[in-house]
């Protein structure tokens, strides 16, 4: 394991009660890549999204953040080692400022006590206010900085909740539905801005089930179903699986498919 | 300025820099429902200081903040360690515990109190409370009040941006630990006489509804909602008795209208002073 591995999965398993939710699942994934992470639903998707952020804790196996062991570190100090996610639910603070809550994401590049003693909102310009400005402007987002983030649609909200992941400079970015709820042009303007931040930036971990939009973002994919990899390779090659097809459209529908004179 | 209106003031000032030290926790999600507890720490603290030891006042008052920070230092750990309502209540038991133990002890002058023989004026009260309400403001406007806020909204989101929420919780309760003591301790020197009956549970109460009606997105909660029960109780004195039932169903009303409390982020925004000028200049540009 090198620096050229940006995350590696060994073994990793979560049970809830009786059920299993994540069964032995492994992968490496290259620094820089891009990689769409689908499945139907309850797949065990969120929640391996969740035991590697540190929202949970992992049953067995390894989670390897940069060639750095992180399954027994807490999520804080997870973020500081480079891992950023968002929500498949937007979870925004919804008492913050737009302003706010991206500067939030900003955390862990702020060290020191007088720093954080220097009262940033009183100042009309500083450092860290420019750059979250900044990376709205690179985003695409033309709002209010001082808004209430509740008072903003789904949509912007959704891209608010990226930049804001993005502000701590990660090395992997784990985003979960980014696509979810967005109109057509939304979707656009998001893919070219992902594409664009990935240009010698984060690697990408996607969960999506826009499938268009996993085409043209990522190259790779892996398919979880009930827990288990059964799929893990180009994205263009997802669609021809028999065993991803049967995972979303069941067995007998594929059968009957195959068996159609039409075919 | 009258008696009654200067007696008035103090309390409203004591009043404030209480609020305000219930405040500072709640802005990082902890309701201390213990506050007259870390007030008599203060009170106490300065009334023997005063008293037994016989030291002035600038070393009273400072020292009785310093207990009252470090208590609520200590409290904080195990108090943190709970979640939601059992926090509250632990805070709760915690004000108890301190108002049982000045009563029983004897070495705090138990039932009969304490006097205090050094008189603090009015100016130095309002004084203390003008510096705190500037605190509590400059708190809120740096990182770890943004952080603060951030933990209470969603402490799970929080801690996933490598945001400390412990570390930041228990700053949070000492530093309101310190000014529930710093009123506590101007308490003691204003009245001259500290008695554990004061620092009871409905004290607790009644502060904790200050800020909370207030609200606890911005530091102009604890002043507007201080400044409403602080003179709402005056001006409904005509009434007579009914004045408590015409308070209690204030209170109600309030929480039923705004359970985010009379002062929101959105509105201290929309009603700042940079905005209202920025709004000026561009009406000026338009014209």
């Amino acid at each position: 394991m090198s620096e050229k591995t940006a995350l590696a999965l060994k073994g990793v398993t979560k049970h809830f009660g009786g059920i299993t939710v994540v069964d032995r699942v492994s992968f490496d994934i290259p620094a820089g890549a891009r990689t769409a992470l689908i499945g139907p639903n309850g797949a065990g998707k969120t929640t391996l999204f969740n035991l590697i952020s540190g929202v949970y804790p992992v049953d067995s196996g390894s989670i390897v953040l940069a060639g750095a062991s992180i399954e027994n570190v807490p999520p804080r100090l997870r973020v500081r080692a480079g891992l950023a996610r968002s929500f498949q639910n937007i979870r925004l603070m919804p008492h913050l400022s737009v302003i706010e809550n991206v500067m939030l994401g900003q955390h862990v590049q702020v060290s020191g006590l007088a720093s954080r003693l220097t009262p940033i909102a009183w100042q009309r310009r500083s450092k860290w206010k420019e750059i979250a400005l900044s990376k709205l402007r690179d985003a695409g987002i033309d709002v209010d900085p001082d808004a209430d983030v509740s008072t903003l649609s789904y949509g912007l909200r959704k891209r608010i909740e990226v930049v804001r992941a993005l502000m701590s400079r990660p090395r992997l970015l784990m985003l979960d539905e980014p696509a979810a709820g967005l109109n057509s042009r939304e979707t656009a303007d998001l893919t070219a801005f992902l594409m664009s931040i990935a240009q010698g930036g984060p690697t990408l971990l996607v969960v999506e089930h826009d499938m268009s939009f996993v085409h043209e973002l990522c190259e790779r994919t892996i398919v979880l179903n009930f827990g288990r990899i059964i799929y893990d390779g180009p994205t263009r090659g997802v669609g021809d699986d028999d065993e991803v097809r049967a995972a979303y459209l069941g067995r007998r529908r594929v059968g009957m498919t195959g068996a159609s004179p039409a075919a | 300025m009258s008696g009654y209106a200067s007696g008035i003031l103090a309390i409203f000032c004591i009043n404030l820099i209480f609020a305000y030290g219930i405040f500072v926790p709640a802005a990082a999600g902890q309701i201390n429902l213990g506050g007259a507890g870390f007030q008599a720490i203060g009170a106490y603290g300065a009334a023997w200081l005063s008293s037994v030891a016989m030291q002035p006042m600038w070393i009273t008052i400072p020292a009785a903040m310093l207990i009252a920070g470090l208590v609520g230092f200590l409290i904080s750990f195990p108090v943190l360690r709970m979640r939601g309502v059992y926090m509250v209540l632990a805070t709760f038991a915690f004000g108890e515990a301190v108002a049982g133990f000045l009563l029983w002890t004897q070495f705090f002058g138990g039932a009969i109190g304490m006097v205090v023989p050094a008189h603090i004026e009015l100016p130095a009260i309002c004084g203390s409370a003008a510096a705190v309400t500037l605190f509590a403001f400059y708190l809120m406007a740096t990182r770890f009040g943004m952080i603060a806020r951030s933990i209470n909204d969603d402490e799970a989101v929080a801690t996933l941006m490598g945001v400390n929420a412990r570390a930041t919780q228990v700053a949070a309760f000492t530093i309101g630990g310190a000014l529930a003591g710093l009123s506590g301790a101007l308490y003691a020197h204003n009245f001259s006489f500290v008695e554990a009956q004061y620092f009871n549970s409905f004290l607790s109460i009644y502060i904790l509804l200050f800020v909370l009606i207030g609200g606890v997105q911005t530091a102009w909660g604890p002043l507007v909602g201080t400044l409403f029960f602080t003179l709402l109780p005056e001006v409904l004195r005509i009434g007579g008795s009914w004045r408590y039932v015409v308070f209690g169903a204030a209170i109600v009303l309030m929480m039923a209208v705004r359970p985010q409390g009379i002062v929101t982020r959105l509105m201290a925004d929309r009603l700042s002073l940079r905005r209202l000028l920025a709004k000026r200049r561009q009406a000026g540009a338009g014209a």
